[in-house]
């Protein structure tokens, strides 16, 4: 237990030498992030243990005593879709995709003699040569890590090492200085904008806050990121929950709040248990709870865990859900900064709107400033998935151009893919195509494009994806997580979706396209939340940008193929051989014929279910 | 014959979470992880102990995604189909699910044993496909890979029966 200001800086002084030392030292990380674990890398990490376990390490000639504790546990390192990863320290080397059966050749080779294990580093998909380190690899060179410096070199569930990073010093020194109004001008200062979408200044944010009376404030952080396809929150409360604890003790001290919120939805059940075990943690050493490092500041801080339901990231409706409601957003005015969490002011930000705190007050706004562009400063961390060789959490300057993410970072489409857009923003967000590759990347750009930041969901799409179903999809997603409150939301949503789903099904018209574009503009102007005034983004940028496809399914073909109404199961009399075990296995007996001769698809039975495609060993099925 | 509930374990439930209104949500998840479902009369229990009308509660578990007013299998499969998984081909899972277990979204095995729910995004976007089984999550799937999982389960299941 931390009792005074100087104990506390004291004690990070010296996680500080030891974490180097650390680093200088013998030591492996595995990747336990979600990605990871689920190809299995836990099992990699006991295997790592048991070796070290039963092994008498000698590096160096010096014998190892404290074996065990010298395999850690760190953090998302970015590239999932490659994991699990395995960081050797100190030598950097980065291994992928490496399973329980190669833990002994990495002992062998790298822990007793510091070699690498060339087959199992990392291929670099822009020159497909094996770099030693990350550092070393395009994609990684073409990113700024700022959230995420130290990357794969931390460990996401040790205080200590947060510490050891220079941790918690920011928090300390706005309790020395003890002058709300100063953290307040150096978040005004740096410029820094709310991350969960909207990208309002958070400075500005914080002196309303800080303003309002009440006779008690609370400060909440957003964790809901109930985008689909979105998953940097989840992947920073589980890498570093302490940045983003430390963002909102920051706030609190500035806002004069006493209790805490932290919403994260419950399908993250490990972010939920990192954010919990940090609570504990800096509860343990005095840096949450009363009478903070003896300055007299006290506060508290619990998790809410979310049930799945996207309206409830909507700011308003998610201080309902924390009341323990139906989270349905209300009219704003009054902002939670006025009227927020049972009547009391209420600061409310992103995940990774908070974990930027801690690095301004660290160096200063004018050096945060130097990252990214005047009127979006700063990084920004996306998630990149789709067919690219890449997928995974990239951070970048604002100001990057997509065609940087793409093909420098990403490493391009994967072999049978073409580009063909990208869904940025989530649900809510729009779809860009080859023309927008050089727009740089940042708030103000991005809108004037017709599209959003969002919380920062990057799906890149190929040839193969059809835009009007991208629109169907999303379309579904958000009319069924409509909270019903007001009409055009509610029913335009519902007969949008209706609308897309007959271009999908083939039955589009003329007429339905003028239909969706007028529901569009009205669902967009009338409805009360953000959730309804978004939502019909993907069918205005599809319109938009690609309408040509709209046209060609009302003229009855889906040029990417992808909407199965217009597929045609066809055997080409040519390559059949008459064998008949395509119409045994037929669920819908839709395939007859003579042993011996073509055999024939009846359309109206099929069901276009394709298992005749894999039953048939002479290719003789087409697809058309 | 009516089945009568112990209600212990509820009682429990509600006194890890101080008994408080807010904590609503978060005593619902806890009971459906202890049952797989929120039976009516756990509701009805739980309204009087915190004295919220059941209408209210009913409410609230139905606007949550997470809630289930149906009994789920000792299996829950959650089938991703959030963006990513949709465009990498989540649809075909749960055909394959459909072959295997001849269950489709929302709907529970005879013997209790699976249940399959489709669900938004799970944050593992990066391994699209994806899906969870009891909290256990599966990436990059087929569904040739799906059906085998499945079928480990169940062979599982022949074996501790
Ligand atoms: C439908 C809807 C969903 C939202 N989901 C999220 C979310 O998952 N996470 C988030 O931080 N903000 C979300 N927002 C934005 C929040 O309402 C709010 O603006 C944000 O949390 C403020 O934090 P910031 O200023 O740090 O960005 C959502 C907004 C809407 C309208
Ligand atoms: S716009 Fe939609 S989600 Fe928002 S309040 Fe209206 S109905 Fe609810
Ligand atoms: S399985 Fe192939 S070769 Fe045999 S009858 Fe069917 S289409 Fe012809
Ligand atoms: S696609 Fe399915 S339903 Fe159609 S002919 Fe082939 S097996 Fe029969
Ligand atoms: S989870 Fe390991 S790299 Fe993302
Ligand atoms: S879209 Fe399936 S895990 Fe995110």
């Amino acid at each position: 237990m931390l009792r005074t200001i100087d104990e506390a800086i004291q004690y990070i002084e010296e996680k500080k030498i030891e974490r180097k030392k650390k680093l200088e030292d013998l030591n492996v990380y595995v990747c336990v992030g979600t990605g990871c674990a689920a190809k299995g890398s836990l099992k990699v990490y006991e295997a790592l243990k048991k070796i070290f376990k039963e092994n008498n390490v000698n590096v160096n000639l010096q014998k190892l005593d404290d074996n065990e504790e010298r395999v850690r546990k760190t953090g998302c390192c970015g590239r999932c879709s490659s994991g699990p990863w395995v960081i050797v320290m100190p030598y950097g080397y980065f291994y992928s995709e490496v399973k329980p059966e190669d833990v002994k050749e990495i002992y062998e080779e790298t822990i007793l003699k510091g070699k690498p294990v060339e087959r199992l580093l990392f291929t670099d998909p822009a020159t497909g040569e094996r770099v030693e380190r990350l550092e070393d690899a395009k994609f990684y060179k073409a990113q700024s890590f700022y959230i995420m410096e130290d990357i794969g070199k931390c460990e996401c569930d040790s205080i200590d090492d947060y510490m050891g990073r220079g941790g918690y010093l920011s928090f300390i020194k706005v309790l020395k200085e003890g002058n709300p109004d100063w953290v307040v001008k150096t978040i005004k200062d740096s410029g820094l904008r709310g991350r969960g979408g909207a990208g309002f200044p958070t400075g500005v944010k914080w002196e309303i806050t800080k303003n309002s009376k009440g006779d008690r404030k609370f400060v909440v952080c957003n964790g809901d990121e109930g985008d689909p396809g979105a998953f940097m929150n989840r992947t920073l409360l589980e890498r570093d929950p302490h940045a983003v604890l430390e963002g909102m003790l920051i706030a609190a001290y500035t806002i004069g709040a006493q209790k805490g919120y932290a919403y994260i939805r419950a399908e993250y059940p490990v972010a939920v248990e990192m954010f919990r075990k940090a609570i504990e943690d800096a509860k343990r050493l005095g840096l949450v709870g009363e009478n903070i490092l003896g300055t007299g500041f006290s506060f508290d801080i619990e998790i809410k865990e979310g049930a799945g339901a996207f309206v409830c990231g909507e700011e308003t409706a998610l201080l309902a859900s924390i009341e323990g409601k139906r989270g349905v957003p209300r009219p704003r005015p009054p902002y939670p900064a006025q009227v927020g969490l049972w009547g009391y002011p209420t600061l409310i930000n992103n995940v990774e709107t908070y974990a930027n705190v801690p690095k301004i007050i660290r160096d200063g706004a004018e050096n945060y400033r130097k990252r990214g562009v005047p009127n979006s400063p700063g990084t920004k961390m996306f998630s990149v998935t789709g067919p690219v060789r890449l997928t995974g959490i990239i951070e970048v300057e604002f100001g990057t151009t997509l065609r940087q993410i793409v093909y420098d970072i990403c490493g391009g489409l994967t072999d049978d893919n073409e580009f063909k857009a990208v869904q940025i923003g989530g649900p809510s967000g729009a779809c860009l195509s080859e023309a927008f590759l050089d727009l740089p990347l940042d708030y103000d750009s991005l809108k004037s494009a017709g599209a959003m930041v969002g919380s920062g969901g990057i799906v890149v799409l190929s040839k193969k994806a059809c835009m009007v179903e991208v629109a169907r999809f999303f379309l579904d997603f958000t009319k069924r997580e409509s909270c019903g409150k007001c009409i055009p939301c509610r029913e335009g949503l519902m007969q949008s979706y209706r609308i897309l789903e007959r271009f999908t099904q083939g039955k589009g018209t003329y007429e339905d396209l003028e239909n969706l574009e007028f529901l569009a503009g009205l669902i967009k102007t009338a409805s009360a939340c953000g959730l309804g005034q978004t939502a019909p983004n993907p069918i205005l940028s599809t319109l938009r940008l690609f309408r040509d496809e709209y046209i060609a399914h009302i003229e009855g073909i889906c040029p990417s193929g992808m909407c199965t109404a217009f597929k045609k199961y066809v055997i080409n009399p040519e390559l059949c051989k008459g064998c008949g075990l395509c119409a045994r296995s037929c669920p819908q007996s839709a395939i007859s014929g003579e042993r011996g001769k073509p055999y024939v698809i009846d359309q109206e039975k099929c069901a276009k279910c394709g298992i005749c495609v894999e039953k048939c060993k002479f290719k003789a099925i087409e697809i058309r | 014959m009516k089945l009568k509930r112990n209600f212990a374990k509820v009682e429990e439930i509600l006194k890890k979470h101080g008994y408080r209104k807010d904590n609503l949500i978060k005593i619902l998840l806890d009971v459906q992880k202890e049952y797989r479902y929120l039976p009516e009369d756990v509701i009805n229990y739980i309204g009087v102990a915190l004295d919220i009308s059941p209408a209210k509660i009913y409410g609230v578990a139905t606007f949550y995604a997470q809630f289930s007013l149906k009994p789920k299998g000792k299996y829950t499969i959650l089938v991703c189909d959030g963006t990513a998984c949709h465009m990498a081909g989540s649809t075909s899972l749960i055909g394959a699910i459909k072959e295997e277990l001849n269950i489709g979204p929302g709907e529970v095995t005879e013997d209790l044993m699976f249940s399959l729910d489709q669900v938004g995004c799970l944050g593992a976007c990066a391994l699209a496909p994806v899906m969870v089984i009891n909290e256990e999550v599966y990436g990059n799937l087929t569904p040739e890979k799906v059906k085998e999982i499945l079928r480990n389960l169940k062979e599982r299941e022949m074996e501790n029966a």
